[in-house]
């Protein structure tokens, strides 16, 4: 089977490596960043920390050297799907592509460019440290479903998942995977932010009760808005907040909006706390606190600007 | 001479101190024994909107200075405790005057002795450039008015004599409209300009996507209006035209909560957004959105605590 990992910043590159361990798994890796493609192509990716694994998947920027795919993983930022995507939707013309990237919206963004997508949420994070070295922080579940509007067959949702599992990434197939979807934008919209506007890590937000009363409202609402959806969720958000919380877990995770903030890149808000109220207004939910977060983050990248 | 005191000499404390030297027995309570040192030695020199060196007296502790009839508290509302503590126990016949932003500093230093009060705010402006020297930048008013003990009177004969000195300022019957009309200002565009980094500039008042600042600050100015209402104050001034007005002004002025948090200094939230939310409790209107504020800068300071 041939797999092409679309963007292999940290998520993508975890994909990419553990795929590459497998025999019959061919992967291809699509990223922009020169640096990071030379390394893999000479020394391999190289994932350690919660995993150590050397493989050696092909890596290009060149999306016309992409043979035809039998899956695509787009792990791209969310502001950046449709321009890669629109570059690489050529190799998945008899294949599946699946997300697995922050946010809601991507989903509907693929299916603008192939025929068959699969709703995809993903746990593990990462970063990367130096061309073609990952390290990976943090372990977790990935889910895939058939996206509603321009399903894949669950054949293959069940083919993909089954592929990343034995790989090492323990993924389950199931028809609808918002549940799943929801449950991570909302622990993300509900936390990452705060981590960006204060500086602080996971943790430390988790500890300091002001903040931590915050990120309940913020998942409050996000609730709402899923539930008004007839969404749902696989588990609470809060418990996931407060796992992560743990020492041992990822209490000094810097989030990465925090991460985008420090390197005054554009951060993904759009896709988390701007998602959420869109789909709150399309679904009469009012989302004031998620409003106001959006506003603040879009003002911080504004002051990169002045 | 009438004999002031000014407690508390950062920006606003020397313009206080060195103008009304001209009119005034003025002296200076400094928390470093050398700014006082130097300030004795020295005087206290004005750039800027006026020029002059004024000389006055200065000391760490109020044992070591002559009983003033007026007191001028112009120490941080950060600071504002401290300070009051070390006056307990001293001047029992003086007028201590606050001119801290926000609400409640002439309540936070009454706590500390049966002190006549009268209440203030300032919006002048300079830059300290040394113990002994400061640039008088926004020669825009101090406003007064009575609070504990006092009377219109009272906030009247203070304001002549600092208008006297070269200083602007204006006396109110009652200052509640005028304060609250600032706090609720401050409170918005102090909160959003530290968090996101941005001067108070046209993003301000923005409102035409969803995500524009603008309907932030509006929605926070909305919450500060109920809490005035529900507080039986009506505003002086509309919060959200002093936001346009001065977002079309042109110069995006750099508010002292941003700067703060750029130097990693600890905020005064507690006395703009903090009285507000108390303000809100005791009328009981709900204020959610400016306790997000609250959080959010609480959390940034505990970041580099």
């Amino acid at each position: 089977m041939n797999v092409c990992v679309v963007g292999c910043g940290a998520v993508g590159s975890l994909f990419a490596a553990n795929l590459a361990t497998l025999d019959d798994v061919e992967v291809w890796a699509y990223d922009l960043a020169q640096a990071h493609v030379a390394a893999i192509n000479r020394d391999g990716l190289r994932l350690t920390g919660a995993g150590e694994v050397l493989s050696h998947p092909r890596a290009t920027s060149d999306a016309a050297e992409l043979p035809p795919c039998d899956f695509g993983i787009v792990a791209t930022k969310a502001m950046h799907t449709s321009a890669a995507i629109a570059a690489t939707a050529h190799a998945f013309a008899d294949g599946c592509v699946a997300t697995v990237q922050n946010g809601i919206g991507n989903e509907e963004v693929l299916a603008e460019h192939v025929e068959r997508v699969i709703r995809g949420t993903t746990f593990p994070a990462g970063k990367i440290t130096s061309p073609g070295v990952v390290q990976w922080d943090v372990k977790g579940d990935t889910t895939f479903g058939p996206f509603d509007a321009k399903p894949a067959p669950f054949d293959q949702v069940q083919l993909l998942a089954d592929a990343c599992t034995r790989a090492g990434m323990p993924t389950k197939a199931v028809e609808d995977a918002r549940g799943p979807q929801w449950r991570k934008v909302i622990f993300n919209a509900a936390t990452n932010p705060l981590g960006a506007l204060t500086g602080l890590t996971h943790g430390r937000v988790c500890e300091h009760p002001p903040l931590r009363a915050l990120v309940t409202k913020l998942v409050d609402e996000g609730k709402a808005v899923a539930a008004a959806q007839g969404i749902e969720l696989d588990s609470d958000p809060e418990e996931l907040i407060d796992f992560a919380a743990r020492p041992e877990v990822a209490y000094g995770h810097k989030a990465s909006m925090l991460q985008d903030v420090e390197a005054r890149r554009q951060t993904e808000v759009d896709y988390l706390n701007g998602g959420i109220v869109e789909f709150g207004k399309r679904f009469g939910v009012e989302t004031p606190e998620h409003a106001a977060i959006w506003a603040l983050i879009k003002g911080m990248e504004a002051s990169w600007t002045q | 001479m009438t004999r002031v005191c000014v407690a508390g000499v950062g920006v606003i404390g020397s313009l206080f101190a060195a103008h009304l030297s001209r009119v005034a027995e003025v002296s200076t309570l400094t928390r470093r024994e050398e700014h006082a040192r130097v300030l004795r030695e020295q005087g206290l020199h004005v750039s800027g909107r006026a020029e002059f060196t004024g000389t006055l007296d200065a000391a760490t502790t109020p044992a070591d200075l002559p009983e003033p009839e007026l007191v001028i508290v112009a120490c941080k509302g950060t600071d504002l405790d401290s300070i009051a503590a070390r006056l307990q126990g001293f001047w029992p016949d003086a007028t201590l005057m606050t001119v801290q932003n926000g609400i409640g500093a002439d309540e936070v230093v009454g706590r500390y002795g049966d002190w006549k009060l009268l209440t203030a705010v300032t919006f002048m402006s300079g830059t300290r450039h040394a113990d002994t020297h400061v640039q008088y930048v926004l020669d825009t008013a101090t406003w007064i008015g009575p609070a504990r003990g006092t009377t219109p009177a009272d906030a009247q004969a203070a304001a002549a004599l600092i208008e006297s000195s070269g200083l602007r300022a204006e006396a109110f019957d009652d200052l509640r409209p005028a304060q609250w009309s600032k706090l609720i200002f401050n409170a918005t565009v102090n909160t959003v300009a530290a968090l996101t980094g941005l001067p108070h500039d046209p993003h301000f008042a923005a409102i035409v996507r969803p995500e524009d600042l603008g309907r932030l600050v509006r929605a926070l100015m909305d919450e500060g209006k109920a809490v005035a209402a529900a507080s039986g104050v009506t505003l002086r001034d509309d919060p959200w035209e002093m936001n346009v007005l001065a977002t079309q002004r042109g110069s995006a002025h750099y508010p002292s909560m941003l700067e703060d948090v750029d130097a990693k200094r600890r905020t005064e939230i507690d006395m703009i957004t903090g009285a507000l939310v108390r303000a809100a409790r005791q009328a009981g209107v709900p204020v959610p959105l400016h306790e997000t504020m609250f959080a959010l800068i609480k959390g940034k300071e505990a970041s580099w605590e």
